[in-house]
């Protein structure tokens, strides 16, 4: 951050050139705006303009060969009659709820095994991330088969000690547990080598101190550790949430397709928008439930600035 | 009292071991399970107990796969896209990165929160109207629109800012003084130093690219303009509805080796892309 102030004092301690500074000035502005172009052009049209867009077709209906009329709030206020909505808030509740402190809780765990300077942490490091860069339908894919109820893996392992297994993703009641499993598992690497970096910077002298007061793993652990990883476990929760907010690919893939009987119990928010809008051609309810979707996120984030002061340790 | 101490020590890095080896086949098991399966026929996938080595490696599978979908197309589309979204992207972010930490403008703050605020919208917030764009441009089934909004990113030009308001600024002021203008000093002194930026923000958008799944299942529905991520999706869809795993592993496997290729041989700079995008 002291870069930022850095380069201002710099010019002013140095020499004025001799050229004219006005024209100078013009075109420095003028490489910049054509720097800033093509970029700026591309987000205007593919992601700017897009958002007023959602915004006015939120109030929009549609009907056959991409026509649509203007019925004011209308698709609010079935928006928020609709049961499918509110299943859809739940469930992606429960999935942040769950989902976002496990992985942290489970990732900061491996991290600090893996900072105990021990051999193989590149090992290590290297299978726990696999997940994070395979492709979401490619282990929807291999968990569903882990899953599956009649010759799956995982149901046999819990038959040899005498359980019988859930039909993991087809029973209405287990369905969303079963998708957090494997959105936790493919999301531990990630968040490990963020918290592992937040631990590298820790200095040493912090425990050789609290070693010398006769402090524990458990209680240093608590007392320094923790503490001074606040401003990374910040990140990756406000990160994380805004993510679990759109979870899509994982319920899509392992639940919501082939009628299975726990697909509506099961919808998010995000799967919800999906449907509407690329599947069913419902444009203008699908853009309410996507302004739905960008107000909860904003209030969710806002909420989490406000209280980082509370809990988030800056030296 | 040292020999107690180191006695300890050892037991303590044997639990640690212990521990991180369990977590560690948690992680892989599914792998494993990926490939043990894709080489067994559709009777030992479905035994009861389970098989775990096939008696004779179903290699067929593989091949199968490729007589049942347009596979050389789904690599084909997914490399290229991956290509020319990893160059464009980086071109782009870089230039915008440079004028935004480098140059000062008139509007260079209010351009710069627009460009931040792109960032806390969520996708779906997109994907409506990105859609009716392609459609009304006629490219909905063509790569261009698996690439062209992909080469645009708020993230990209943040990421990089923040790396180029980083590193020193002598070299410019010289380069300056000698006459140089902003593209000269952008293309041969701030981008050489600012490579290990370039090459983090590079395999965010490589993995992104490779395993997007909303995107290409929206705007490409025919099987031959379909990504890896769109086409294994598609074959557990309504059109396909397999159920024959050892296939569908083997499709998995195919799908996934490259990335995982990438990231072994480049684990170093994966983790300190992140490390830098976690920092900021």
């Amino acid at each position: 951050m002291s870069s930022q102030l850095q380069p201002e004092v710099h010019a002013a301690a140095r020499p004025k050139p001799a050229k004219p500074l006005n024209r100078m000035k013009r075109s420095d502005w003028l490489w910049a705006y054509l720097m800033i172009a093509p970029t700026l052009l591309g987000l205007g049209l593919f992601y700017i303009w897009p958002v007023v867009q959602t915004i006015y077709l939120s109030f929009t209906k549609w009907g056959g060969f991409g026509k649509y009329k203007w019925t004011g709030v209308d698709n609010y206020v079935l928006l928020f009659q609709d049961p499918n909505l509110w299943i859809a808030l739940k469930n992606t509740l429960i999935y942040t709820v769950l989902a976002v402190p496990a992985s942290i809780a489970i990732s900061i765990l491996i991290a600090v095994l893996l900072n105990q300077k021990i051999k193989g942490i590149s090992f290590y490091r290297t299978l726990y991330f696999l997940p994070v860069v395979t492709m979401a339908a490619a282990v929807a894919m291999v968990w569903r088969w882990l899953y599956n109820a009649d010759y799956g893996l995982i149901n046999y392992l819990l038959g040899t000690v005498g359980i019988q297994g859930p039909r993991w993703i087809s029973d209405p009641d287990i369905a969303l547990y079963a998708v957090i499993i494997v959105a936790v598992w493919s999301s531990i690497g990630y968040n490990m080598v963020i918290f592992l970096a937040g631990l590298q910077g820790i200095p040493r002298s912090y425990y050789e101190a609290a070693e010398i007061d006769g402090a524990g793993p458990v209680r240093m652990f608590f007392t320094i550790t923790l503490p001074l990883l606040t401003p990374s476990i910040f990140f990756v929760s406000i990160t994380s949430l805004i993510g679990a907010f759109q979870v899509f690919d994982l319920i899509y893939l392992m639940i919501g397709k082939l009628g299975n009987p726990a697909a509506e119990s099961t919808q998010t928010v995000a799967y919800l928008f999906f449907t509407n809008g690329f599947e069913s051609g419902n444009g203008g309810y699908a853009a309410a439930v996507a302004v739905v979707l960008l107000v909860l996120i904003l209030i969710v984030t806002a909420i989490q600035m406000k209280m980082q002061k509370k809990w988030v340790h800056y030296d | 009292m040292s020999v107690q101490t180191g006695r300890n020590r050892v037991g303590k890095n044997l639990l640690i071991h212990l521990l991180l080896i369990l977590g560690a086949l948690v992680m892989v098991a599914p792998f494993v399970w990926m490939i043990l399966t894709s080489l067994k026929t559709l009777g030992e996938s479905t035994q009861v107990p389970p098989v775990i080595w096939p008696t004779s490696l179903q290699w067929e599978n593989y091949t199968h796969i490729f007589e049942m979908l347009p596979f050389y197309d789904f690599y084909w589309n997914t490399i290229l896209t991956t290509v020319v979204k990893v160059v464009g992207q980086v071109f782009l972010c870089s230039l915008a990165a440079y004028a935004f930490a480098r140059i000062e403008f008139p509007g260079r703050n209010a351009l710069f929160i627009v460009f931040l605020s792109v960032l806390m919208v969520p996708g779906q917030v997109f994907l409506l109207p990105q859609f009716l764009i392609m459609k009304e441009l006629g490219w909905l089934n063509t790569l261009t629109a698996l690439i062209v909004p992909g080469l645009f990113s708020a993230f990209g030009t943040f990421l990089l800012r923040q790396f180029f308001m980083s590193l020193p600024k002598e070299l410019e002021e010289a380069a300056k003084l000698d006459g140089c203008n902003h593209f000269q000093i952008y293309w041969r002194i701030m981008l050489p130093l600012a490579k290990p930026g370039l090459i983090a923000l590079a395999i965010f958008v490589a993995l992104w690219s490779w395993n997007d799944l909303m995107w290409p299942l929206i705007v490409n529905s025919t099987p031959d303009k379909m990504t890896l991520s769109a086409g294994l999706a598609y074959l557990t869809g309504e059109h396909t509805n397999m159920t024959n795993y050892p296939i569908l592993m083997a499709g998995s496997v195919l799908a996934i080796w490259p990335m995982i290729i990438v990231f072994i041989f480049l684990q170093k700079h994966f983790v300190e892309g992140i490390t830098l995008t976690g920092s900021k």
